[in-house]
């Protein structure tokens, strides 16, 4: 644990929380605590906007994945920027228009339909839900480096302060807080950048001299009749095992075993053994990290670096600052090798082993979309590509925690403009996380058990300072993002469920009330989804949410605004089979099927991502169930 | 309770033109991204070609959806705003879907 670290994460989380008790007093009322009374400005707005949007997902989560999938990962960032033209174009100034706290609002204007109100609170709810975890999982990864503490106390800490943020202050904290860290993130993030570039690129990667580099060893061997001699006899071998298309050898040296990938050598009947990493779990419970017991200062190394930079390598190959251009265009050099890290499970006597080994990538590989998604495999993985990007552009103007935030601003224009806003901010962000993925993928400091910290620790690779603040800002993300998620889920149980449908709110004072008690009980869930999933990239569960939300909310919306026939029963049909369907195919998904400790082959739906079948799903039935519906409708009144 | 928004907007004479330019407008860009996705299936190796500056078509389109996005709402608002003024200074009303 850092001190610097911790001062600057409890003022951050100080200033917040008095931000939250200063603000309390405009939340007495409804339109305060739900809506900030529809005062704020629209460039705070559009900022708040990229402070809510800009999530563990977008910070941490697309970090990590460009850092292991180099490219692969920044398509989340394309998907999800232009996901804001489908909010700007289709949904801005409708729905400030027709809304008063929530999405139900907007969608049930012209309709008046108990069964709108419940099923699209329901589906707020549902992909609220889906929101929080990623954001709570995120919570966890940064306590753990940044105050030394274990994932779930990370996890419970963002829960309490959610809760107290919200059940004090509601939207007006929510915003103010959401555009301080918007803004800082930006500015911190663009400094990240241009220390990268300043920096340049090695494939010596030492942090400024911090850390030494070690380079990973090799050793040459020969096989013959299945038995494996080295040529360094201080080692004994103590077994060969495959897993995959791969073979590991075990070796015993200075009493510490080690896992070692059998590979070609340089010459024909020669082997090369590359050092691994380890962690061997016993039949205890006893964990051993590449030999010897875990412990505070026996954890995995970091990695990622580059094995050549344009066919260079040793000490030639530094470069020195670079510009914007020529980094990328370096890294995406054909001559460029980037050493990658995959990791393998298999069984050794009662003993379980993942075995990280290392890969060399060529450069034009890495900046070209392909490593995570096979978009050159079979049909079945093209269409998963296409059903991802999919959800991610139509996503974005469904979700519920995004919409509210048209009822803060004063007028449509005031909406506009703030989109508009947001726009600028988070494309530059996303334009930034490439440089920040990269920077990661080449500079050691990805944790092999969870690459969702690249990004910090990027940033730690500068100096502490950096580190904490990037941390901080980091932590702050999720309480921002978490705090307007439980915000939309408050807003629909008070207002859509509990006054619109139920009609058990007597007073504007009650249902502010309601309200915070709401929070609080969707804050204790999102606690406990936070420490269940721990592990699984942010991002990829966030793609998930978006996959809901474009299939329970965004027929509705486009055709409640586009189609003269929409009636309130093809609406209440298009939630329920949107929500049902995008949930259903994702809990018999190959993912979802590794979470469950089954083979992923064997999971009766082939894709991981529901959208392509889901969301046309849901257009589907509002048309049709709106045509047979359409003598019993009561006619729409119009936008 | 009573429902109506948090801010009385009033009536807004050029929503059906907003409406209009926004939808052709978004599909506009939706078939700029489409052509990405479709580009990234298709012809898969074109992605890694260096086309500017040093740098492949991959990160020239995917720069350029962030850009042409921001720049398309600029236009988007630009003519929203004019319209909206000169309806206003016109009296013109309230255009329904």
């Amino acid at each position: 644990m850092n001190v610097l670290s911790v001062v600057l994460f409890v003022a951050f989380v100080a200033s917040v929380l008095a931000l939250s008790f200063y603000f309390a007093r405009r939340a007495k009322s409804a339109s305060g605590y739900y809506a900030a009374g529809g005062k704020i400005h629209w460039s705070v707005n559009g900022i708040a906007f990229a402070g809510d949007y800009l999530s563990a997902a977008s910070f941490l989560g697309i970090c990590g994945m460009i850092a292991t999938a180099g490219y692969d990962g920044f398509l989340y960032s394309i998907g999800y920027l232009a996901g804001w033209i489908v909010a700007l174009f289709i949904v801005a100034e409708p729905l400030k228009r027709l809304g008063k706290y929530t999405f139900t609002d907007a969608l049930d204007a012209n309709y008046n339909h108990r069964g709108i109100k419940l099923l699209a609170a329901l589906s707020t709810l549902i992909v609220s839900l889906c929101y929080l975890i990623p954001q709570m999982v995120g919570a966890g990864v940064l306590v753990t480096p940044l105050l030394g503490l274990p994932h779930y106390i990370g996890v419970i800490m963002v829960g309490l302060i959610v809760i107290t943020i919200v059940a004090t202050a509601g939207m007006t904290s929510t915003t103010y807080v959401q555009f301080i860290k918007g803004a800082m993130l930006i500015v911190f993030s663009t400094v990240v950048v241009i220390v990268v570039l300043v920096r340049g690129l090695s494939t010596t990667p030492d942090a400024g001299g911090k850390v030494s580099f070690r380079e990973n060893r090799t050793l040459a061997a020969t096989e013959a009749a299945g038995t494996l001699t080295l040529e360094d006899g201080t080692y004994q071998v103590l077994g060969l095992t495959k897993a995959k298309d791969l073979k590991f050898a075990k070796l015993l040296k200075d009493g510490r075993e080690s896992w070692w990938l059998v590979a070609p050598g340089p010459t024909d009947g020669t082997l090369a053994l590359q050092e691994t990493q380890s962690v061997v779990t016993k039949a205890d419970g006893a964990r051993i990290i590449n030999g010897a017991p875990e412990s505070k200062d026996n954890q995995l190394a970091q990695v990622g670096n580059l094995a050549a930079i344009d066919g260079k390598t040793g000490a030639e190959a530094k470069t020195g600052s670079l510009n914007p251009f020529k980094f990328l265009s370096l890294i995406g050099s054909s001559k460029t090798q980037v050493r990658q890290w995959k990791n393998v499970a298999l069984t050794d006597g009662n003993d379980m082993v993942t075995v990280y080994y290392p890969v060399l990538t060529p450069g034009n590989k890495i900046l070209r979309p392909g490593l995570k998604f096979k978009i050159e495999g079979k049909l079945i993985d093209r269409i998963d590509f296409i059903s991802l990007m999919l959800a991610l552009f139509l996503g974005t103007a469904a979700l519920p925690h995004i919409l509210i935030r048209y009822y803060t601003v004063p007028s449509q224009a005031a909406a506009r403009k703030s989109t508009i806003v947001a726009i600028a901010a988070i494309g530059f962000f996303y334009i930034l996380t490439l440089f920040m993925g990269l920077g990661a993928m080449t500079s050691r400091v990805i944790n092999l058990t969870d690459d969702n910290m690249s990004a910090p620790l990027l940033a730690q690779s500068f100096g502490t300072f950096l580190f904490a603040m990037i941390s901080a800002i980091a932590f702050a993300t999720v309480l921002g993002t978490v705090s307007g998620l439980i915000i939309a889920a408050s807003g629909a149980v008070a207002h859509d469920l509990m006054d619109r449908y139920a009609g058990l709110i007597k007073s504007d004072k009650q249902k502010v009330f309601v309200g915070k008690i709401v929070a609080f009980v969707v804050g204790i869930i999102a606690i406990i989804l936070g420490i269940i999933f721990k592990g699984i990239n942010v991002t990829f569960l966030v793609g998930l949410a978006f996959a809901v939300a474009a299939s329970a909310n965004l027929p509705s919306i486009v055709m409640m605004l586009f189609w003269k026939k929409t009636t309130a029963r093809g609406i209440t049909a298009s939630i329920f089979v949107g929500v049902s369907s995008a949930i259903g195919l994702i809990l018999f998904s190959p993912t979802m099927y590794t979470l469950y400790g089954k083979d992923p082959l064997t999971a009766p739906i082939p894709l991981n991502n529901p959208g392509i079948i889901s969301i046309p799903l849901s257009f589907l039935t509002l048309i049709v169930v709106s045509l047979l519906t359409k003598n019993a409708a009561k006619p729409a009144r119009s936008v | 309770m009573l429902h109506e928004p948090a801010v009385q907007s009033g009536k807004d004479p050029a929503f059906a033109y907003k409406r209009k330019l926004g939808a052709r407008m978004f599909i506009a860009y939706a078939l700029f991204y489409a052509g990405f996705v479709a580009l990234n299936l298709i012809r898969p190796m074109w992605m890694e070609k260096t086309i500017l500056a040093g740098l492949n078509l991959a990160v020239v389109y995917g720069f350029g959806l962030i850009i042409v996005a921001l720049i398309l709402a600029l236009i988007y608002s630009r003519a929203c705003g004019r319209r909206e003024a000169s309806m206003k200074a016109g009296g013109m009303k309230e255009v329904k879907r």
